[in-house]
């Protein structure tokens, strides 16, 4: 691989970690409040559908950024409603409000646009372009910083550059203001938070609320910068990966960001590669590794043996079934491009594990308030 | 505030939170500038009017039964298993290796045969997130989601690499052969003189799906580790306290979750393709969770529901086929369903027990005790 693939594997990196960051940083907020949101899925996919209308229809790509932040948030405030107000399971509403996005959106773009579930696609006006930042012209024939800078850092549409600045942002606002310390409280520990005289309930819906626009943000991302148009069930799964990130980054902002740059980095190598060769030899090095650190971590148990020791069985089943076909590929193994679009969500497994660090979730989180009386 | 009776908690309120689902779906498709009532006389005739459109409601609801139990299985020990529709689509490659690499000599023998093998493969799925939970505390509800998206990958590189026939475009598994084709629902009633359409996907996997509504009762409410599952589900420091393993019914519960999942394949998969294809669940685990919401948890409930929810894919199906009404309705009810019985049941149950509260005669004591006072 040379430099220049680098670069572009790295600029479609931040391309695709753009609107998983937005959605990452969006669940911070509320799962730092104590509502789980598995909906961010749903309020991507309404945001991603509006914004794309709005847009398509006035030409204007502003008017439909707004629209699409008011869709999520309209999504939000169902979710505040059901989880905060009505204490319902937070969980149960998530999915729900999945399940309704992505049914609305394809009946109202099928009512409107009668063009199968998807609005026409944009042009000139409607969409984010990509901005050129200052003396990227000038610096590009630096050697090494001047392509990166040119190729990589600039030339994205803005929304990008504002995903980026809200990671510092999010630091500052949750650990460096008085709003952020309560908004943390209220996750952990929301009956310290009321003796104190904050209302828990208004806590909750101002970060279900916040969360609902970054959710909008990222979706119109998806579908006036990154596409040119809505289609049908656009967001394929990345509000769970967002979810995902989530707890890679064990509910922190900077780590949001290297989690989300990760996985981004990984959707856009499976992108480009459909098929990775390896050695034989290192693929069924590395299973064997990994099949021999699960036995010894089973050692404790029955069960975990039974689980672990049966993990690491098909593990050495995969490694003995790669030795036998590596003859007829000369010492090669392909690497599945399914494992690549599949590994976001098996290492987050893995640390959901404690196998690697350990992710411990806001304390109260998921569980409704109810005031004493 | 005052008990509700147990019929307003069981019957009542599904059914007020179903009606309030209908109502606001009558509204979308009034939004959608179409007629309702036409839509609901389509769905009604498309889905119940003839033993076609029958055949195809129990299949659906066939195939909801299994998720819908196997959902309402764990919750019943408070968890919340989302990973149905991964359980089902490993459960299908088990059935599907079962039907291609076993010479079944009869299809009763595979039957018997498939079942096992999917719901093995549906409970191994499960056993992870499982023993996640039970043993790191990592949350069952995102473990499963994982696994979801991972079943889906393992599927398509299993079919798309392994399974396919060769010069085949087409990821999916040959197809099985003719000995393993299971009877018709069409045939079996033709047995006892009951006309039925013979060119329906429904099948006699209906009556597995029935026994395991029977067994999953006999489970939960006759059987000593269903007791403990619900006391577990109840409260995990009391079963503690009384000597029960929260490590153990975790395995256990999710064990017979993720094979109930796993079940539902010989119906889609072995009952109607005949073959493994890559979208065979085709969302059935995700409406196990209305199913079980709907039905209150109890089997009979879900029997109930999955016919409800049979009766809608089937009927919203019709609608897609001859209105212009796009077929993604029935995903809008069936989220608004989810969102009435479960996110805001508590909204639905404030407003019967306000109701109830002002219109409930005060009991003899109390009026007595009043009179006295005076």
């Amino acid at each position: 691989m040379d430099f220049a693939t680098a670069l572009q594997i790295a600029d479609s990196a931040i391309r695709l970690a753009t609107p998983l960051l937005l959605a990452c940083l969006a669940g911070l907020f509320s799962e730092r409040a104590g509502i789980f949101d598995i909906g961010l899925e749903g309020k991507m996919l309404a945001a991603a559908f509006m914004s794309a209308a709005v847009a398509a229809v006035t030409g204007n790509v502003w008017l439909g950024l707004g629209a699409g932040i008011l869709a999520s948030l309209s999504l939000s405030a169902i979710h505040g409603v059901a989880s905060i107000t009505f204490r319902g399971n937070q969980l149960i509403s998530g999915v729900a409000l999945n399940f309704l996005a992505s049914g609305m959106t394809v009946l109202i773009a099928q009512t409107w646009f009668g063009q199968g579930g998807r609005t026409p696609s944009l042009i000139g006006g409607g969409r984010f372009t990509s901005i050129e930042l200052p003396f990227a012209e000038a610096l590009r024939d630096v050697p090494i910083f001047g392509p990166i800078y040119y190729e990589v850092i600039s030339g994205h549409s803005i929304l990008v550059y504002v995903a980026l600045l809200c990671v510092p942002l999010t630091w500052w606002v949750l650990f460096r203001t008085r709003f952020g310390l309560r908004l943390r409280a209220v996750g952990e520990n929301p009956a310290a938070v009321d003796t104190a005289g904050v209302s828990v309930i208004g806590m909750r819906y101002t970060a279900v609320a916040i969360c609902g626009i970054l959710c909008g943000i990222a979706g119109a991302y998806l579908s006036t910068a990154l596409a040119a148009g809505f289609v049908k069930e656009m967001t394929a799964g990345r509000g769970y990966i967002a979810l995902a990130a989530l707890i890679f980054a064990k509910w922190r902002p900077w780590y949001a960001l290297s989690a989300t740059l990760l996985f981004g980095l990984l959707e856009a190598v499976a992108n480009r590669y459909q098929n990775i060769d390896m050695p034989s030899w290192l693929a069924i090095t590395v299973l064997l590794v990994m099949a021999a650190g699960l036995v010894w971590g089973g050692r404790k148990g029955r069960l975990d043996m039974a689980v672990l020791g049966g993990l690491a069985a098909i593990l050495a089943a995969v490694s003995v079934a790669i030795w036998m076909g590596s003859t007829i590929s000369e010492g090669t193994t392909g690497l599945p491009v399914q494992l690549m679009q599949a590994l976001p969500y098996i290492l987050t497994v893995v640390i959901l594990a404690g196998f690697v660090g350990r992710a411990t979730p806001p304390r109260a989180g998921g569980e409704p308030y109810v005031k004493e009386r | 505030m005052d008990r509700l009776p147990p019929w307003v908690d069981v019957v009542l309120i599904p059914i007020i939170s179903l009606i309030l689902a209908f109502l606001i779906s009558g509204l979308v498709i009034i939004g959608i500038k179409e007629d309702p009532v036409e839509a609901m006389r389509t769905m009604v005739q498309g889905a119940l009017g003839s033993s076609y459109g029958w055949g195809y409601t129990l299949y659906y609801a066939t195939n909801f039964m299994f998720t819908g139990l196997a959902v309402s299985v764990a919750f019943r020990a408070s968890l919340f298993n989302i990973g149905g529709e991964g359980q089902a689509m490993m459960g299908g490659l088990g059935v599907a290796l079962a039907c291609l690499f076993i010479p079944w000599p009869h299809w009763s023998f595979a039957l018997v045969g498939a079942t096992l093998s999917g719901a093995a493969f549906g409970a191994l799925w499960a056993a992870i997130p499982a023993y996640l939970q039970a043993k790191k505390g990592s949350h069952i509800v995102i473990t499963t989601i994982m696994f979801n998206f991972i079943a889906a990958s393992v599927l398509n590189y299993v079919l798309v690499n392994q399974l396919r026939p060769q010069g085949s475009m087409d990821p999916a598994s040959g197809r099985f052969p003719d000995t393993v084709a299971l009877p018709n629902l069409g045939d079996i009633l033709g047995l006892v003189g009951i006309p039925f359409s013979r060119s329906t996907p429904a099948n006699i996997t209906l009556f597995v799906a029935l026994i395991a509504c029977v067994a999953v009762w006999l489970l939960i409410f006759r059987s000593r580790l269903g007791y403990q599952i619900r006391a577990f589900g109840k409260s995990e420091p009391a079963t503690v306290y009384a000597g029960i393993s929260p490590v153990k019914i975790t395995m256990l519960t999710m064990l017979i979750s993720g094979g109930l999942a796993g079940m539902m394949a010989i119906n889609n998969v072995m009952g109607e393709a005949e073959r493994l294809v890559l979208n065979a669940v085709e969302g059935a685990g995700f409406i196990g969770i209305a199913v079980a919401l709907m039905g209150r948890n109890h089997p009979f409930g879900v029997f109930i529901a999955a016919l409800l929810f049979g009766f809608l894919y089937q009927g919203g199906a019709e609608l897609g086929l001859w209105t212009s009404i796009p077929i993604e309705l029935r995903i809008v009810v069936q989220a608004l369903v989810i969102l009435f019985t479960g996110a805001l049941d508590n909204m639905v149950r404030m407003g019967v027990e306000a109701i109830y509260t002002r219109f409930r005669k005060a009991p003899p004591e109390v009026i007595k005790a009043a009179e006295a006072a005076e």
